[in-house]
């Protein structure tokens, strides 16, 4: 069985508030993905939908979606990982190509998270994690990433300013990212600044500064079989290690607080695939919902050891010019996390550096690209291996 | 233990339960005892806290109560200076990580210590705790 490539990509921009509907929202990124691949919707032999469903008010999203993008009579399905959407998505479309079901799969993620109230939404958020248990104890999603961040801050002195040095670089590339819902600068002096809205507390020690941009957004990834890629794309990129994995809901069922399991499992298996190990890698996109977040990517997938990620960052290898450039599009703290959206969205920017065709953004000729995508807090991980 | 025909005793936990029906629904009466427990495999000694009625290394269903006592270590915290919808009278408040060795508790820091008083690595016992609601937790607090 041969390869598997990525022969087209696109994505949305990343609002606040999308003007249109959550079809008409999907039809963006894949509007865009298509003329990428220069390819029709006939082309296409089943297409995988993918979101996190208590945003949406359309019940079974994948039927109303593919219909509207022109991609009936063909099998769609619907997969949901929580904010790994799309990338658990590619993973089953690779498995379908594979397996010599579909020659050419079109994988479409979209969050229109202000399709409900911001107190509906409220509600929602009291519930991403374990309900019976935590829950009832007024539990957030920054709050969690701040337990990891005090644990990680206990255990190897990384302090509130490396933190704040991650957001600074995300805003760095943010505003060079037409496509990031946040587009203006950070500097250092905002996480101390009491006027700033960045220095306002979250979850302690969690600040605005540390915490990822809401937004709605689609993308979409098109993979096919070798044969096809080759036939069908000048420059097609190669799927070369796919990895995933899951971890215990509550807190109290987890080992290590100071990364995440998730990263860990995951990137293994992905490196194994590849053949490849973290130093192979040119450019990454890492899940950094929070700073503390893509601290953890880091070490938890080798780019840095454990307790080290504070030194990457700080000697500011994971800029543009650095060993290992991480986020070159903002991240999901400028660019923004349309949760369903965000795996496809890490994916294209990989794509595209790996071509050659991330304009502004390019790093100095990258051979191999790994993204990693994580669902809820380390619940669910996804680490994904690209080679031109 | 007193069974109504619908057993949704699981919904006075915490300042909003998402939770009425369970099969450790019997936690929520030792909650009001003033004991906070877990449960322990009878079949092959697997401990679990939050408690479960099955268990997931042998997969029998043959549970015991334990009680969780002694003091444990703080592994980790955050102060949350915004909570979900139905938590805005709560606010601000800690949740925190208590590492008993053989278990882990998920709870919140009593409102008797204060933040800046916390510090990973000290010990801390778990206690129930009535909520103003007249909703039934618990918390941590200085042994």
């Amino acid at each position: 069985m041969g390869r598997v490539g990525i022969i087209g990509v696109g994505q949305s921009r990343f609002v606040r508030g999308y003007p249109g509907s959550i079809r008409e929202l999907a039809f963006e990124g894949f509007k865009e993905a298509i003329e990428d691949a220069k390819i029709g919707t006939k082309d296409i032999d089943a297409s995988i939908i993918a979101s996190a469903p208590e945003y949406d008010k359309q019940r079974s999203p994948a039927g109303v979606i593919a219909e509207y993008l022109g991609l009936i009579p063909q099998p769609t399905f619907y997969i949901e990982s929580i904010c790994s959407s799309s990338s658990a998505a590619l993973k089953v479309a690779y498995s379908m190509v594979k397996a010599g079901l579909h020659d050419v799969v079109a994988i479409v993620g979209f969050q229109k998270m202000s399709e409900i109230s911001s107190s509906e939404s409220q509600e929602r958020m009291g519930r991403g994690a374990d309900i019976q248990w935590e829950s009832p104890f007024g539990t957030m999603m920054p709050a969690y990433y701040a337990m990891y961040a005090q644990a990680h801050m206990a255990e190897y002195g990384t302090t509130l300013e490396d933190l704040a040095r991650i957001r600074v670089k995300a805003a760095t590339y943010g505003q060079i990212n037409e496509k990031a819902v946040y587009r203006k600068e950070v500097t250092m002096e905002m996480f101390t600044d009491p006027e700033s809205n960045m220095s306002a507390h979250v979850a302690k020690p969690l600040r605005v500064g540390d915490c990822c941009a809401n937004a709605d957004g689609s993308s979409c990834v098109i993979v096919a079989c070798e044969e096809k890629a080759k036939a069908m794309c000048e420059k097609p990129v190669w799927i070369l290690g796919i990895g995933a994995a899951s971890e215990a809901v509550n807190m109290a069922g987890r080992a290590l607080v100071t990364g995440l399991s998730v990263s860990i499992e995951a990137g293994k298996q992905a490196y194994e695939m590849a053949g490849m190990g973290p130093k192979d890698i040119d450019v990454a996109e890492v899940h950094d919902c929070f700073t503390i977040a893509e601290m953890m990517a880091y070490e938890n997938l080798g780019f840095a050891k454990p307790g080290e990620g504070k030194e990457l960052i700080a000697s500011k290898e994971t800029y543009k010019e650095g060993s290992i450039p991480v986020n070159i599009d903002g991240g999901l703290l400028s660019k923004g996390h349309p949760i369903g959206a965000t795996g496809g969205s890490q994916i294209r920017t990989i794509v595209l550096q790996l071509r050659g065709d991330a304009g502004q953004m390019q790093v100095k000729d990258p051979e191999i690209g790994l993204i990693h995508n994580i669902g809820g807090v380390g619940l669910y991980g996804n680490v994904t291996i690209l080679g031109r | 233990m007193a069974k109504k025909e619908v057993d949704d005793r699981f919904k006075k936990f915490g300042t909003v339960s998402f939770t009425a029906i369970s099969k450790t629904n019997d936690f929520i009466d030792y909650l009001e005892e003033g004991r906070v427990m877990g449960t322990r495999c009878r079949d092959c000694g697997a401990t679990f806290f939050p408690p479960r009625s099955d268990c997931s290394s042998c997969l029998q269903s043959n549970m015991e109560w334990f009680e969780v006592s002694g003091t444990g270590k703080l592994v980790s915290f955050s102060e949350l200076k915004y909570g979900p919808v139905g938590f805005e009278d709560d606010l601000p408040y800690t949740i925190a990580l208590v590492d008993y060795g053989d278990y882990k508790v998920f709870g919140r820091i009593s409102k008797d210590i204060a933040y800046e008083d916390l510090e990973v690595g000290m010990g801390l016992k778990t206690e129930s705790n009535i909520l103003p609601n007249g909703q039934l937790n618990y918390v941590f607090t200085t042994p």
